[in-house]
């Protein structure tokens, strides 16, 4: 990765981390408490951010670059990696969705889990990506490992729509949506609809910054990976190469002309180079 | 590509009928979960009869995943799955003709688990197309997803721990439709029940879609 890509890296976090401390300040301290659920509505400047980037950008970004990677023209390890980063921070925007929106239900609703629609097909969601990781750590070659994520990402969000209308046809008390209501009329005013704002544009700063840096991670793994089988070969080969070294001499005690010496030598037949026994 | 679907769909049913796999296997493993949860909920028959449809539902989704994993391993042999790429034939037939296979196991066992819980839950079917048509829809979905999912883990190691942990959330949606539905059927409620189908239907088709244009890369894996 460039120093250019590493530099705004460095820019998008430290605005992740200036616009999460606003929200922050803002949310806490500046906005009023709202007028029903009092200073229970602030968690409402955290949690649809929070939801949005996991439902949206992080698994929207993994079905995109899924496609992507299986359409043969784009087919690049690029996207097997981007896809990847994206779903590991979805998984653990998604959780974090749940936890907070768990906070959030116990003291409105009184319970911490209620089996509504959006609850139900959330956690659904976070089990099809996990399945999506489990399916990743499972060692292959890269090409194959692509090639299956891609697949399952692909199936896992093919299949949230029909979770959501399934379990959506359970009666709910869970509320419509709030900002994006049919009229899509803004139903939060004043200073709380910007502390709102800003958390979107927080969360989204974070989402970013966080995949740019998995990203890397993924890359600079795989590298390494690359480079430890490149070591261990030439170990291999060094290896074999004194080991023939010691064996040719006495094996043709008068040099015969043209004899094998060095590594073309290992791949020759090497007679009993240890000793003669095993 | 549906000839070829025929011919690996007979293939896979041709093997399950010789090794009775699925007859010994899959089959008493079916009923045994029926046993288990009259056990869990203890002999009380309202009770039973009111969670029927959605454990008959539970066992079929559970005997889908052992019906997949059958499936896979009958194609892990030792150049089994080089054999079936060379040999020609087009990778929507092979997905095709395996969900085809598993389909025709899942309506056996399902058939069975229907006698089950009528004799052992004490269910009346008051509305027996509705029941047939949900399983039917179902039966589609489960094995297109199934086989999908089931070439997803061909030919790795940890592929029994993880398939389940793919699939069974996938077909959450299945468990959901089809047990409403059945309540539905038991219960007489017609217009609820049918509506149903609506997610059952669609579930189906984008499975078998998605199988067909998925599978070819899958295959190419190996």
């Amino acid at each position: 990765m460039t120093a250019r890509v590493r530099w705004v890296t460095r820019v998008i976090g430290g605005a992740a981390l200036v616009t999460t401390a606003l929200t922050v300040w803002l949310g806490l301290w500046v906005t009023p408490p709202a007028k029903v659920m009092g200073t229970l509505a602030r968690l409402l400047y955290l949690h649809p951010p929070i939801a949005w980037v996991a439902l949206y950008c992080a698994f929207g970004l993994a079905a995109l670059s899924s496609v992507l990677y299986l359409w043969r023209r784009t087919r690049s390890l690029f996207w097997d990696r981007l896809g990847a980063s994206a779903v590991e921070v979805g998984v653990v925007f998604t959780a974090l969705t749940l936890v907070t929106g768990s906070l959030w239900g116990r003291p409105t609703w009184g319970v911490w889990w209620t089996w509504t629609a959006r609850l139900t097909s959330t956690a659904l969601l976070l089990v099809l990506f996990l399945g999506y990781l489990a399916l990743r750590r499972v060692p292959a070659d890269p090409d194959v490992r692509a090639r299956r994520c891609a697949v399952a990402a692909l199936v896992a969000f093919v299949d949230v729509p029909i979770v959501a209308f399934s379990v959506d046809w359970w009666q709910t008390l869970h509320q419509r949506g709030t900002v994006l209501n049919p009229g899509l009329t803004l139903k939060v005013h004043g200073s709380m609809a910007w502390t709102m704002g800003l958390g979107f544009l927080a969360m989204t700063l974070v989402f970013v910054w966080m995949v740019l840096v998995r990203y890397r991670v993924e890359l600079l793994a795989d590298r390494i990976g690359d480079e430890e089988l490149e070591v261990s070969l030439s170990e291999r080969w060094a290896e074999g190469a004194t080991v023939a070294d010691a064996a040719v001499p006495l094996a043709l005690p008068d040099a015969v002309p043209g004899a094998p010496t060095g590594r073309g030598a290992a791949v020759g037949p090497v007679p009993e180079p240890l000793g003669g026994r095993r | 590509m549906w000839r070829d679907a025929l011919l690996v769909a007979g293939k896979d049913v041709r093997i399950e009928l010789r090794s009775r796999v699925a007859l010994w296997q899959v089959l008493p493993f079916a009923v045994l979960v029926l046993v288990l949860f009259g056990f869990a909920l203890g002999p009380g028959p309202a009770a039973l009869r009111a969670a029927a449809p959605g454990l008959y539902w539970l066992a079929v989704l559970f005997s889908t995943v052992l019906a997949t994993q059958r499936s896979v391993a009958i194609e892990s042999g030792e150049g089994t799955r080089d054999g079936l790429r060379l040999s020609g034939i087009d990778p929507a037939g092979v997905f095709l003709g395996k969900a085809a296979a598993v389909a025709i196991q899942l309506v056996a066992v399902q058939v069975l688990l229907g006698a089950g819980i009528v004799v052992l839950f004490d269910v009346h079917l008051q509305t027996w197309w509705l029941a047939i048509a949900a399983s039917v829809l179902a039966t589609v979905g489960l094995s297109a997803a199934g086989v999908l999912y089931g070439a997803l883990s061909a030919g790795l190691r940890v592929r029994e721990t993880l398939l389940p942990l793919l699939v069974l959330p996938i077909v959450a949606p299945v468990l959901i439709a089809g047990s409403r539905a059945w309540s539905a059927a038991v219960s007489g409620a017609v217009a609820s029940g049918a509506s149903w189908l609506k997610i059952l239907g669609p579930f189906a088709a984008v499975y078998l879609a998605v199988g067909i244009a998925l599978y070819g890369p899958l295959q190419e894996t190996a």
